[in-house]
């Protein structure tokens, strides 16, 4: 058998409280499975019956990002975390810089309003064919794959001291997709406006460099690297747009 | 800059201020205490050459007590609207981070008491001399808190050197900000120990 404690809420305004689980071992058992069990038999320790807990997931292979929580006090994807790896009584609690659903479900929608607010697109929809766009040099596809590989889990921000109730920071994630669509050979003919995004309110300048989310981001994404790079930018932005610039006509 | 806000205009300002002109002015007022190492009259000498500088007053206002009062208003706001976490994820930046807040909210205090000590009382008709400062860290709480206010403002001056690098863009790259946290690391252990010396020559 393996132990759970698993911290639960009926719903948003809710208040949380833990209750503990025992599921019967399988090999290669990862916390999905065991939640599906326990949705399967939602019986509790003490033997009485309860509601089954509710989470999120979808791809299972950990691309999605959908399924994170923190287990045993660390943020992380629930598919990629194997039974075996764990220390029991497996502690399983939802990311709580976000709204919580219910139980280990959050609403991330504060991720992908920032996505939004930053522009983090290439936009190429018009009216006549714009033909192709310039050749990528392979050192910059190489950086660029890497911070393609954000999948928008909210481990980052689930980490920052920075992304909370009382500041607006957007955290890391929304800032490293900036510099993604601003090195893209087209994505760049629209650089300024993600910057300006970036440096409204909640914006890179918030980042107060704690490094949290560089440590805990599953993909091993270069998070600092980015915010580095965006301060920069923006830095520079700042300059440009007040004083004006012929240096880089761009 | 953006339209709507000036939030990222007075976080680089915040950021620009906490070394020019305070850390500029932080090592320069650092460095006068240190001639209480040589002597008295060296003390007394330097003290007076600072306190005769023509337009000293404009000086005081818009070098020191204003960006004073702006870095440490503006940045006891930024303290309080983290949430600390390094009980959970207890990595060297996140102390760090956790370090440059609370150093800060203590420097500010112990800004604001020092000018009590000295500044005020030079309004009410005191001069800054040796014994001035003598006779405060004579009583050995006030010595500790001297030391404790020196040490932790002479830490946020140099992890804040550190993160300003990073601010304006000088150290992107994973080791050009490893290289810089040790330099800054050299700037604390040598400025604290002007600091010390300085304060210990005058008991």
């Amino acid at each position: 058998m393996i132990k759970f404690s698993i911290k639960r809420q009926e719903h948003t305004d809710a208040k949380s409280y833990w209750e503990e689980f025992e599921v019967p071992y399988r090999e290669n058992m990862n916390v999905i499975s065991a939640l599906m069990e326990i949705q399967r038999n939602p019986v509790n320790t003490k033997g009485e019956k309860t509601t089954p807990v509710t989470w999120d997931m979808n791809c299972l292979e950990e691309v999605c990002g959908a399924c994170s929580m923190v287990i045993n006090g660390s943020a992380r994807q629930s598919c990629t975390a194997l039974v075996d790896q764990l220390e029991q009584p497996v502690k399983l609690e939802p990311m709580s810089t976000f709204p919580i659903v219910k139980d280990l479900q959050v609403d991330r929608t504060f991720m992908f309003d920032s996505l939004k607010r930053v522009k983090a697109w290439v936009p190429i929809d018009g009216t006549y064919d714009l033909g192709p766009g310039p050749r990528m040099p392979e050192k910059k596809r190489q950086t660029a794959y890497e911070l393609s590989k954000c999948m928008t889990c909210g481990v980052c921000l689930e980490v920052c001291p920075n992304v909370n109730d009382s500041s607006d920071f957007m955290g890391a994630a929304p800032i490293s997709q900036v510099r993604l669509f601003n090195l893209h050979p087209t994505g760049s003919m629209n650089k300024n406006e993600r910057l300006d995004a970036l440096m409204g309110a909640g914006g890179v300048a918030e980042c107060g460099m704690a490094q949290n989310c560089v440590k805990a981001c599953p993909k091993g994404i270069p998070l600092t690297t980015s915010i580095a790079a965006m301060q920069r930018e923006t830095s520079f932005h700042m300059f440009k747009s007040f004083f004006g610039s012929d240096h880089e006509v761009e | 800059m953006s339209k709507q806000d000036s939030s990222f205009a007075i976080r680089r300002l915040h950021s620009l201020l906490g070394v020019i002109p305070l850390g500029v002015f932080l090592i320069q007022h650092l460095l006068v205490n240190h001639t209480a190492t040589r002597s008295e009259e060296a003390f007394n000498t330097a003290s007076e050459f600072m306190g005769s500088l023509p337009f000293v007053l404009f000086l005081e206002i818009f070098v020191i007590y204003i960006p004073i009062l702006f870095h440490g208003i503006y940045g006891i706001y930024i303290a309080f609207t983290a949430r600390y976490n390094v009980g959970t994820y207890s990595t060297f930046r996140n102390w760090m981070f956790l370090f440059q807040r609370v150093s800060g909210v203590i420097a500010f205090i112990f800004i604001a008491i020092h000018v009590y000590q000295t500044r005020v009382q030079v309004f009410f008709g005191t001069e800054v001399d040796f014994d001035m400062v003598h006779q405060i860290v004579a009583n050995p709480a006030w010595l500790v808190f001297y030391i404790i206010g020196i040490i932790a403002t002479v830490y946020h001056f140099a992890n804040g050197l550190w993160s300003f690098m990073v601010t304006w863009g000088f150290t992107q790259s994973d080791r050009s900000q490893r290289v810089m946290s040790y330099v800054s690391a050299v700037i604390f252990v040598v400025v604290s120990f002007i600091g010390i010396q300085a304060i210990l020559a005058f008991i």
